[in-house]
């Protein structure tokens, strides 16, 4: 009896201290299985930062007709500017700016880089009409994407840009001339402002950015 | 026994927040014409619709109720695009604005997306700057009273008093409309805060950069001598949609939608 009694300890102790083991396998492998996963999910599908402009919900139209928003544009550097098609003034002067911009980047890069206009002017600027511009501006290919929203929309995405805008006539707005220039993330890294000012700056951001890319 | 009595408070603490938390209420504001300090091109007086506008700025106790129902806007989860770091820095916590801010003074160190948020969320929106500016044009007994040297006296003898955003909502002067606050307690976002356009440098002859912004040299102010309104808009130009101030808070405003009995009947 006595003797089974002790044996009957000695295999409950056993057992006990083979559960503890067990546990902490089975945590440990737990643990490393979570980092690995965390790792996975870093590189495949980062959060976006608490700074990234994927952070607004607003949904826009580009030139064709397709419905996106901000964060469909997630993994390029984005290159973005304020303008309204019916403007006269300095808006073609910033549009050459972009294109300037976009003819000088490293034809290596240019696969990362969106460029993206986005009209101020939402009441007028449809899609038809931003893509007529678009063209007659030679900005057509897939790297340039023309976009519109609602009003609110618009006075949003401009304050985020520190982007001011008012209309001061029928067909006429007063803006600020600023490229601003987004890495991967979706974070701002970069404004140029101003018109007519040197681009290179502008386009060794652009490339740094994107070079991280690859 | 300990727990009861926070069982208690915690209840007690939630009955005064709801008191204070109640909706603003709000004023109808007829529709007319006012010439803004910068406007147009063709400075014609700028029109306003019927609108209704809330009679004091948010206070504390209602932007906490509101922060309740959205966490995601408090101090702590509050995102670093949508405002700053200072972003209800005086108040104690995320859920608690502490024993030094009163229930009833207006919250401020909030950003404009907060403000836009908070005003979404009661069904409204934030002002235009040309609907608060017809509002705040107006002083006890007239709708226009910016000639009146008393009037423009007052606003600019409370830009020289330090710390009025500390007191309670309700304490100044009720205008001709019935709103109260505009002057006297804080400066206040508007939803198009951002359509200004001044350079750092005021006192070149021109009070813009062409370089900078498309348009601007055509827009002058319309009365130079409205010193006390030339502050306000220098102060907004020199906002960012995220900045966060202590003596800045907001209010809302709402469309004057036309058969509100019926609907209000429906639910």
């Amino acid at each position: 009896m006595m003797k089974s009694k002790i044996e009957c300890r000695k295999i409950k102790k056993g057992i006990v201290s083979l559960l503890f083991l067990g546990v902490f396998v089975v945590a440990m492998a737990l643990a490393l299985q979570s980092c690995n996963q965390k790792a996975k999910a870093a590189v495949k599908d980062k959060p976006i930062s608490d700074l990234s402009i994927y952070n607004l919900p607003s949904k826009w139209t580009n030139q064709n007709g397709q419905s996106i928003e901000m964060k469909d544009l997630k993994g390029k550097v984005l290159v973005m500017v304020m303008i309204y098609t019916s403007c006269k003034a300095a808006c073609p002067r910033l549009v050459a700016d972009m294109r300037n911009i976009e003819q000088r980047l490293p034809e290596n890069i240019k696969d990362d880089v969106q460029l993206v206009l986005v009209s101020i002017a939402p009441e007028v600027d449809t899609p038809k009409r931003l893509k007529t511009f678009a063209v007659e501006n030679k900005m057509d290919s897939n790297q340039w994407f023309f976009l519109r929203s609602t009003e609110e929309n618009t006075r949003e995405f401009a304050a985020v840009l520190a982007v001011n805008y008012k209309k001061i006539a029928p067909l006429e707005f007063s803006h600020s001339n600023i490229i601003s220039v987004f890495n991967a993330d979706g974070e701002l890294v970069y404004q140029q402002e101003g018109l007519g000012v040197n681009s290179d700056p502008t386009i060794a951001k652009i490339t740094e950015e994107a070079q991280k890319l690859n | 026994m300990l727990q009861r009595k926070v069982v208690l408070f915690s209840f007690l603490l939630g009955i005064g927040t709801s008191l204070w938390a109640q909706q603003t209420p709000m004023v109808s504001i007829k529709r007319g014409t006012y010439v803004p300090l910068y406007g147009t091109t063709d400075r014609k007086p700028v029109a306003i619709a019927v609108f209704e506008m809330d009679v004091y700025p948010v206070t504390n106790a209602q932007y906490l109720a509101f922060l309740k129902k959205y966490p995601e806007y408090s101090r702590s989860k509050m995102k670093g695009i949508f405002a700053d770091k200072s972003y209800l820095s005086h108040w104690e916590s995320d859920f608690n604005y502490g024993k030094n801010n009163l229930d009833n003074a207006p919250v401020t160190n909030v950003s404009w997306f907060a403000a836009k948020k908070y005003c979404e969320c009661q069904g409204k929106r934030l002002p235009t700057m040309d609907e608060w500016e017809y509002v705040a044009m107006a002083d006890e007994k007239r709708i226009d009273a910016r000639t009146k040297e008393a009037f423009n006296r007052y606003i600019m003898s409370w830009y020289e008093k330090p710390k009025t955003f500390a007191n309670p909502i309700g304490q100044t002067f009720k205008n001709y409309w019935g709103v109260y606050d505009m002057h006297g307690l804080v400066w206040e976002w508007t939803a198009d805060f951002n359509s200004i356009f001044l350079s750092g440098e005021s006192r070149k002859d021109k009070d813009t950069d062409k370089n900078l912004f498309c348009g601007s040299g055509s827009v002058n102010a319309t009365d130079l001598m409205n010193y006390a309104a030339f502050m306000r808009y220098a102060f907004r130009g020199s906002l960012k949609a995220k900045y966060t101030t202590r003596n800045l808070g907001f209010r809302c405003a709402k469309d004057k939608v036309a058969l509100v009995k019926p609907i209000q009947n429906l639910r």
